[in-house]
């Protein structure tokens, strides 16, 4: 077989058969069980709660979940804005890098605290080292928030008793159903070890770890280049376990020094998809569910190989437009990848890093072939195939739950999941959550492409016509995901759209969070009822059928025309 | 059964009804109610508009459009307006006519109303009140709903049930209840009226349907938020389509963005969504039972366990005494004497057939005179009687028997225990007759399990529901019986009062129970049930606490009932799915033809080869429209539901109307292009 296919397909299997013990230990740490990181970060955790007087086995409601998870995003979000706008004077500035304007500041705070990390700037020489190791730390605790959000709905999902809906609840963890608590383990018992080993080995394999300003190499030629380093390596890490994708250097992870080789790309592969699939395979383990955790993995991996095959097909058979102009496509379509990466892992990338909301790109997705480009947005759009850290399985819920009820119905009984009535008000949360992506990706796309027929002459579009429709249609779409990958080509960096994507990231993150836990919530008040023989069973290959559709239908329906203005019309037209 | 059902669907009459109804629920304030509905009339009415602007000299034809093209399409979109309100219409007109048929045998009839003192007065049956009191006799029309409080009659209920056999209706029973326009046979009764005019259920029922007081049902909601929710997809799909036109220089006619819009939002499900929630309760109608809420249907598609009385639903009637025991010493006619005499104040059927199965020569030479009865409870589960001479005679289940018998300080005799056993594990039920406090011999009751009962319960049980026999019989006679005929569970030896804890426990597991009474005392299960379907026959009591009524007064109805609701909520779901899938092939000739003119390279997605961008947008907006009537038929009648369990329910349902709806317009829309193209 083809070595480039046999390397992608190695890392993919290989990350996902680590993922099954990983989902257990996760599973393990939120329902408040024994494992062996106890002793070595239980005195942390315990040192943290006391300092900040935290109780951790005080229960939560789910509207206290939020209220929590809101104000720390709220005041993070203060803190970021401060850094990033007084950089210029603050430590750590070895290369004397400006302080950002206020709408690049607005726009890139956003971007990290909802994990999505879209960059308008360039770390070379956008952001001090004080601002990179900040938004490093930001890196930790948005993916932290994500995954401790999913804890919550677990844990609403678990409950047999109803729980009240205001008033402390009796949820079963006996970790303590804290947000605090979740959140905590989150960074200390997953983020954190996983970051220290991935950095240690990234560190081996040629990125730098410094806080020493640019060096200065003498080219061959004799002319010097100045290099920008900075701590690469711990970055590059939490970056992708994290699934936030922002790129230490502008190129991100086609970058030399923060992607140097075939083995540094393979591990940043699995990095960015191990916790995804661990925190599905977590839910079956927490639940004792686990078939019905293997039939939601093997929808979203039905899914996420739908997307990724076809890409890989594309970008290695090469672009037809270059093929006639007589250029060798044996290699692939090469425009905009790295040598060191090849078509196949590029494609591989390109579609596990949209599926997924990391974001960070090892090549120009602008110059893929327009199919590509089109099921990297798929790719966001469904935002479910794995998925973000945590959020991943709460935008799944969505779709699940609009499943379930219409499944319900069609065995002609009232829908149920998990022992629990799906009615009107969980119907109405779930249609809203999954309405807003269209109304958000669309409606922005809207709006840019009138502003762009009212003045043609704006700075916006490298490429007029319909890739140029395509990049702005993948911009708004990468920021409602909380994706945070650009198609590039686009001018981004100006208030239009430092302004638009961080309202469409604000409420890309934090509607899809509070919806699945809301419905969460109002499942865990309600009576449970056993299963029965003419209960709708979820864990059967019928019913992964059933969401697929769901998935499908809603998607096809929502974007098909801007898809057909975009990428479809490019396909026919160089076809 | 009724003679309706033998009519075909579409009646002339009912069409005739149905169309000016459809025409009057075009006023907005009605079109309200259903959200898909009523954008479609705001995009019909768009046309209107557009339609008469385009028609004067000098209009813009850029976006405005040809005159005779916008015409063409509000023509189309009102009568998808029509098609929906015409299946709600009919669907209420269906409803109102079998509810008539029903209420027609009720006209007025003279009344002999019943005064203070003896007298009687005639009057109409629409004067009477609530308390009042009435007499029939034979040949008479009963003119209201009633209870009787005095005498037995024989009464042809066959105007109601479709059933001929006359049946027997009697003070202080269980079966004490008449029903207005029903005829009396034999004999004398005094009944007291027990509903207002114009409120008996069937008039309830009747406003139901008529919409005046019928309520979204709680799945109902749910889904039409779900449809609320796709058609606002579908708004900020069309209203962003304008903007990425001008980006793409493609100029779009307002005809085309209201067909592509009203194409699009699930106007199929939701035209038919009040038609199938009517025809619900038209089936059940259909079906001889009236439902007091839409709401109940529903929830019986939900229900779990199932609470049957063994009596006339397992088994044939009531159980018939067949033997009597003596122990040893007693001679079996003194046996047979005592138990006769016992019976006497058993207004059972069991107590009755003692007294039938005893030679009439024997009971002749009985008297009680001076003796005092002592009646036959459910409580004590005892009768007998305390004769002249003090003798006290009693007969019972036999451990209440054994108790009377111990605490006297006597032994239970050793040979008629045995008999007991014997009857007991031959699933007959024994009963214990005893002779101041001493045992005398035993009576054999037996049963006749029902023919075909037993594939019912597999049916139930294959459809996910638990099946309870509930018997005042001991274990284990019930449970000889509960095998016999397959249900899952059964409630031996139950007092009223236990019905009540057996639903209270499921309840509290999460479960629904539905329930069938007709008693007063059913009268607190009933209501505590999920769904509780009272008989006719049964007391007012009964009727009210329940949540429906089978005139038929069968006891098996309840699994018909199941599956009425499991009906409904099914065709809601296969609709909706079918709907949604649709929208793929109307993406297809729609996407295509508003861009191919401006995009050549689009028309590759034309892969129906529609004729032309105009034939295109027709096809598919009279695809739209036609499909409304065409499934009205499959809405009025459900879908068929088959215990197949829930997954492969799901399969074939997933199969037939999501894959078929994915299919079926593909087909229909090049059809109607190539009709459509003749006219080109």
């Amino acid at each position: 077989m083809n070595t480039e296919i046999l390397g992608v397909l190695a890392i993919f299997l290989f990350t996902l058969v680590l993922a099954w013990p990983l989902g257990r230990y996760i599973a393990k740490t939120y329902s408040g069980e024994r494992t062996w990181t106890d002793p070595i970060f239980g005195p942390i955790e315990r040192l943290f709660f006391r300092l900040s007087g935290i109780d951790p086995k005080q229960e939560m409601t789910w509207v206290e979940h939020l209220k929590a998870l809101l104000t720390i995003n709220f005041v993070w979000f203060l803190a970021t804005m401060f850094v990033l706008m007084n950089m210029a004077w603050l430590p750590f500035n070895p290369d004397g890098n400006p302080s950002m304007s206020p709408d690049l500041a607005f726009n890139t705070s956003i971007s990290f605290v909802v994990n999505c990390n879209l960059q308008h700037y360039s770390g070379e020489s956008g952001l001090s080292y004080l601002g990179q190791i900040w938004l490093m730390f930001l890196q930790f605790v948005s993916a932290a928030t994500g995954m401790a959000t999913a804890a919550v709905l677990f844990n609403a999902l678990k409950t047999r008793t109803p729980l009240p809906l205001q008033g402390p609840g009796e949820g079963p963890g006996v970790g303590g159903n804290n947000f605090y608590n979740y959140f905590l383990k989150s960074c200390t018992r997953i983020l954190l070890p996983l970051s220290i080993l991935v950095a240690i080995l990234m560190m081996f394999n040629g990125s730098p770890m410094t806080f020493e300003g640019k060096d200065t190499v003498v080219g061959l030629q004799g002319d010097t280049v100045q290099v920008s380093r900075g701590p690469v390596a711990a970055f590059v890490a939490i970056k992708h376990l994290g699934t936030n994708g922002g790129g230490f250097f502008g190129a991100n992870s086609a970058h030399p020094l923060e992607n140097p080789s075939y083995l540094t790309a393979l591990l940043q592969l699995f990095a960015q998809l191990i916790i995804p699939v661990a925190m599905v395979f977590a839910f079956g383990f927490y639940l004792r569910r686990r078939k019905l955790a293997l039939m939601i993995f093997g929808v979203m991996t039905i899914g996420f190989l739908m997307l990724a095959i076809p890409n890989i097909v594309f970008e290695m058979n090469g672009n037809p437009a270059i093929s006639a102009m007589g250029v060798d496509q044996s290699l692939g379509a090469m425009e905009g990848k790295e040598i060191r990466f090849g078509a196949a892992m590029s494609a591989y990338w390109s579609i596990l890093t949209t599926v997924i909301s990391t974001g960070s790109v090892n090549a120009m997705h602008d110059s893929t072939m327009p199919l590509s480009g089109m099921n990297q947005l798929l790719g966001m759009m469904v935002n479910g195939f794995y998925g973000g850290c945590g959020v991943g399985i709460l935008n799944f819920f969505i779709y699940l739950i609009i499943a379930v009820f219409i499944a319900g119905l069609m065995v002609g009984r009232t829908p149920e999941f998990l022992g629990k009535k799906v009615e009107a008000r969980e119907v109405k949360i779930a249609m809203i959550t999954a309405l807003l992506s269209p109304l958000l990706i669309m409606g922005g796309t809207a709006i840019s492409a009138w502003m762009m027929v009212q003045d043609p002459s704006l700075p916006w579009l490298n490429n007029p016509g319909f890739h140029g429709f395509s990049e702005m249609l993948y911009e708004m779409t990468s920021a409602n995901a909380n994706n945070g990958s650009g198609f590039e080509g686009l001018g981004d960096n100006n208030p239009f759209w430092n302004i638009s994507t961080g309202i469409l990231l604000l409420l890309g993150r934090f509607v899809p969070i509070i919806g699945p836990i809301a419905i969460g919530g109002l499942l865990a008040s309600k009576k449970y009822i056993p299963e029965g023989a003419g209960t709708l069973k979820t864990d059967t290959g019928t019913f992964g059928v059933m969401i697929f559709c769901v998935i499908a239908i809603i998607t096809a329906l929502s974007y098909f025309p801007a898809l057909a203005l975009g990428p479809i019309a490019e396909y026919f037209s160089i076809g | 059964m009724n003679n309706n059902t033998k009519k075909g669907l579409f009646q002339p009459q009912l069409i005739r009804d149905a169309l000016w109804q459809s025409v009057l629920k075009l006023d907005p304030r009605q079109m309200f109610r259903n959200p898909v509905m009523f954008t479609v009339e705001i995009g019909t009415a768009i046309m209107l508009v557009v339609t008469i602007l385009s028609m004067r000299s000098g209009a813009d034809v850029a976006t405005l459009g040809n005159p005779g093209y916008n015409f063409v399409i509000f023509i189309l979109l009102f009568l998808t307006v029509l098609f929906a309100n015409f299946a709600e219409a009919f669907a209420e007109a269906r409803g109102k006519a079998q509810a008539e048929s029903l209420r027609k045998t009720r006209k007025d009839t003279p009344a002999r109303l019943l005064l203070d003192g003896g007298t009687t007065t005639t009057v109409s049956s629409s004067d009477l009140r609530r308390g009042d009191r009435f007499v029939c006799e034979a040949g008479d029309i009963i003119p209201t709903d009633g209870e009787i409080i005095e005498g037995l009659a024989t009464i042809d209920e066959s105007a109601i049930t479709g059933e001929s056999a006359p049946v027997i209706r009697e003070a202080g029973g269980d079966k004490s209840s008449v029903t207005g326009g029903t005829k009396v046979l034999s004999d004398r009764i005094v009944a007291s009226v027990t509903v207002q005019p114009g409120e008996s259920f069937l008039d309830k029922m009747i406003a139901l349907v008529e919409g005046a007081s019928r309520q979204k049902t709680p799945n109902e909601i749910a889904l039409t938020i779900l449809l609320a929710g796709f058609t606002l997809v579908f708004v900020i799909v069309c209203i962003t389509l304008k903007p990425f036109a001008d980006y793409a220089n493609t100029p779009i006619s307002i005809a085309a963005y209201v067909s592509l819009f009203v194409c699009l939002i699930p106007t199929t499900i939701g035209g038919l969504l009040s038609a199938i929630g009517i025809a619900g309760m038209d089936r059940a109608l259909r079906a001889n039972v009236i439902t007091k809420s839409g709401k109940a249907v529903e929830t019986a598609g939900d229900i779990d366990v199932l609470l049957l009385d063994k009596t006339g639903t397992i088994t044939i009637g009531n159980r018939r005494a067949t033997n009597f025991y003596a122990t040893e010493g007693t001679h079996r006619d003194d046996v047979i004497r005592s138990s006769v005499l016992s019976s006497l104040a058993d207004e059972t059927p069991e107590g009755k057939s003692i007294v039938e199965l005893a030679s009439p020569e024997l009971v002749k030479e009985l008297s009680i005179e001076g003796a005092t009865l002592i009646k036959f409870t459910a409580e004590t589960r005892t009768s007998g009687v305390n004769l002249a001479d003090g003798t006290r005679i009693r007969k019972g289940a036999q451990d209440t028997i054994r108790q009377l018998v111990e605490r006297a300080g006597n032994a239970f005799p050793e040979d008629i225990a045995k008999e007991i056993k014997y009857i007991s594990s031959n699933g007959g039920t024994p009963l214990a007759v005893t002779v101041n406090e001493k045992v005398v011999g035993a009576i054999e009751l037996q049963d006749i399990i029902k023919p075909g009962i037993s594939e019912r319960f597999e049916r139930l049980r294959k459809m996910g529901i638990k099946t309870v026999m509930v018997t005042g019989d001991n274990p284990l006679t019930a449970k000889f019986i509960a095998q016999k005929a397959g249900v899952d569970d059964f409630i031996a030896e139950a007092k009223p009062e236990d019905k009540m804890e057996y639903i209270k426990k499921e309840q509290q597991e999460g479960r629904l129970v539905a329930m069938m009474g007709d008693g007063t005392n059913d009268a607190p299960a009933l209501a505590q049930a999920d769904v509780g379907v009272a008989m006719n026959s049964g007391t007012q009591a009964a009727k009210e606490a329940g949540n429906m009524v089978d005139l038929d007064n069968d006891p098996t109805k309840l699994i018909e009932v199941v599956e009425i609701g499991k009906q409904l909520l099914m065709t809601r779901g296969t609709l909706t799915t079918f709907s949604i899938a649709n929208d793929v092939a109307k993406y297809f000739a729609i996407v295509p033809a508003l861009f191919m003119a401006s995009i050549p390279a689009l028309q590759h997605l034309n892969i129906m080869r529609l004729y032309s961008p105009e034939s295109a947008i027709l096809s598919a907006v009279i695809f739209n429209a036609l499909i409304i009537p065409a499934l009205i038929p499959l809405a009025l009648k459900g879908v068929e539901y088959k215990p197949i369990g829930a997954s492969a329910m799901l399969r074939r349902n997933l199969f037939i109307y999501g894959l078929g709806g994915i299919v079926v317009p593909f087909l229909g829309i090049k059809l109607i292009d190539l009709l459509v193209t003749m006219f080109f």
